[in-house]
């Protein structure tokens, strides 16, 4: 898909980012709230993983009909 | 309490097939209930004898106009399972409708059950479709783009209690119990302002009571089809919850309405607030995502949706109390009840890894941080969507339980033995273990009844009104000492005689 490429660069920066502001971040929490961040934060890298990689097509296609 | 309790959920599952070749739903759907059969097994058929979806819990004379079993007319699959389950195409998705059960735990375990068979049928119905084929099935009851499928709860309620009754006493909990019971989605069909809402199913609705289920769907539906003794019992047929992954969710929506069954029919629930208009208020708690909105009550004055739901509990806790109920589920469900409405009183994000609609809206919210991405934007509407994907690996509710963000109440290991074996102490027993033992012989089964052949000249037809029997208890010594279908028929003619 065409745009896919910008998105990714997109992340990358995100990723960065976030990667400066991390030491901040530490230097004000307790340790367990600094557990419970990397969670999130492993878990949001998860799904970036997992997510469909056309999901702009996947969620147009998707098209159910009704039921019940 | 004094009925005997039985509950039944079916789940219409979402489907869609991405590969080479193109599939339509009806199609894709048969071939997930086809891919399940056992090789070489013929489908067990389903018995249509005693159905009635036009009977009418207000009409005081049933219709018994000639109704088509339409699924049979168009020949889609359909098959009943070992575990007491029915599996079969309903218009163009694949449903799973649970055995009866006794109590919300075991609905639990036998609800998860379906979304194994679900996983395990599209897997494997892929395997048929041309290489690079994937069949996904999505546990929701939206396509976000103006169609709903449903999930439909059904208690067995003592024929006695008026319907009407049922309809006055249960409206305004219906309504308020979205704060477990919903399943989260993105934007709505009523209001371009809603960024995210708490349940699937809402906006779908028009009505406040009516026979429809797919259009001016009612809050209160009114099929009037016990698939039991119609004068003992009558069947509350409930379309208005969402499919639920979040098994706490699931167990609150079973177990609170199985106690204030009970209250309702031993007349111990009377009073409850009476809303000025249902269906908006439904609308209302739904899209309103702080949980802190009140709606009008026909009084003049208002209530939030806690408040409403704490009116049934407190009427609940009330009963347990009086009746000396020891019931270990009951008490667990009162118990996470009132933690739920407390959590949402304090702050109704804590309710993320209870129940479906937060543990979303946390997901969402960080990737739309992360990503900085409008709530329209499909990435976002990907994760609702992939949220309900039934796929271990891919399924965003499945990622979250595997990183222990998710609160469990069944262990995998009840979850695959209910795969395969029906509940105990219900006539799904009887059902399942016939399949298992007898398979070849089963030519069809209903919930209420089994058709076997045994070959004499014609099939022999054995009624199963009454879902407390066909119990283990009660047919376990003779399942174990007859070897063949002929001999149980032989030998339940011999009983009855």
């Amino acid at each position: 898909m065409s745009d896919s490429g910008s998105q990714r660069r997109r992340e990358d920066v995100d990723r960065e980012e976030r990667e400066e502001d991390a030491p901040q971040e530490a230097a004000s929490s307790t340790a367990r709230d600094e557990e419970l961040l990397d969670d999130v934060d492993e878990l949001l890298d998860e799904i970036d993983d997992v997510l469909e990689t056309n999901a702009e097509e996947f969620v147009r296609g998707y098209v159910q009909k009704g039921g019940e | 309490m004094t009925t005997p309790k039985f509950v039944g959920v079916e789940t219409e599952y979402g489907i869609a097939v991405d590969g080479p070749t193109e599939v339509n739903a009806v199609l894709a759907s048969s071939l997930v209930v086809g891919a399940y059969r056992r090789s070489g097994r013929r489908d067990v058929r389903w018995d249509h004898t005693d159905e009635h979806p036009m009977r009418d819990a207000r009409s005081p004379e049933p219709d018994d106009a000639y109704e088509p079993s339409i699924d049979d007319e168009l020949g889609l699959a359909n098959t009943v399972l070992t575990n007491g389950a029915r599996f079969y195409v309903d218009h163009a998705h694949p449903e799973y409708s649970t055995p009866e059960c006794t109590n919300a735990r075991d609905l639990v375990v036998w609800d998860k059950a379906g979304e194994w068979v679900l996983r395990n049928a599209a897997a494997r119905a892929a395997d048929t479709l041309p290489q690079g084929s994937r069949v996904l099935v999505h546990k929701n009851n939206t396509d976000g783009k103006g169609a709903a499928y449903g999930t439909h709860e059904n208690y067995l309620v003592d024929r006695q209690v008026p319907f009407g009754h049922l309809t006055r006493l249960l409206l305004p909990f219906f309504v308020s119990r979205t704060l477990y019971v919903g399943a989260g989605r993105i934007g709505s069909e009523l209001d371009e302002s809603v960024g995210f809402q708490l349940s699937q199913r809402a906006d779908f609705f028009e009505v406040e009571v009516g026979l429809e289920t797919t259009l001016k769907r009612p809050l209160m539906n009114t099929r009037d089809e016990p698939h039991a003794d119609p004068q003992r019992y009558r069947r509350l047929h409930v379309i208005n919850g969402d499919a639920n992954l979040c098994e706490v969710a699931t167990y609150l929506k079973v177990g609170t309405m199985l106690l204030i069954l009970d209250m309702i029919e031993d007349g111990e629930l009377t009073d409850v607030p009476e809303l000025a208009d249902p269906v908006s208020a439904f609308h209302a708690f739904s899209h309103d995502v702080t949980c802190r909105g009140r709606v009008r009550l026909a009084d003049g004055g208002e209530a939030s949706a806690v408040e409403l739901q704490r009116h049934y509990l407190d009427a609940c806790q009330r009963y347990v109390k009086q009746r000396e109920i020891v019931d270990p589920t009951t008490l667990d469900v009162l118990q996470r009840w009132q933690q739920v409405l407390d959590l949402v009183d304090d702050d109704p994000r804590q309710l993320a890894g209870i129940v479906d609609w937060a543990t979303k809206l946390e997901l969402l919210e960080g990737y739309r941080r992360r990503h900085d991405l409008p709530w329209t934007h499909d990435r976002m509407k990907m994760v609702d969507l992939q949220y309900h994907d039934v796929r271990l690996e891919s399924g965003l509710y499945h990622r979250l339980v595997e990183r222990g963000r998710v609160e469990r109440l069944v262990g995998d290991d009840e979850v695959a033995a209910a795969v395969h074996t029906p509940p105990v102490d219900t006539r799904a027993w009887f059902r399942g273990e016939c399949i298992r033992r007898f398979g070849e012989d089963v030519v069809a089964a209903g919930w209420d009844s089994l058709v076997l052949d045994v070959g004499g000249e014609s099939l022999q037809r054995v009624p199963m009104m009454e879902p407390g029997r066909g119990t283990r208890e009660l047919t376990g010594a003779l399942l174990e000492e007859v070897t063949t279908a002929a001999e149980l028929v032989a030998r339940l003619a011999g009983d009855e005689g």
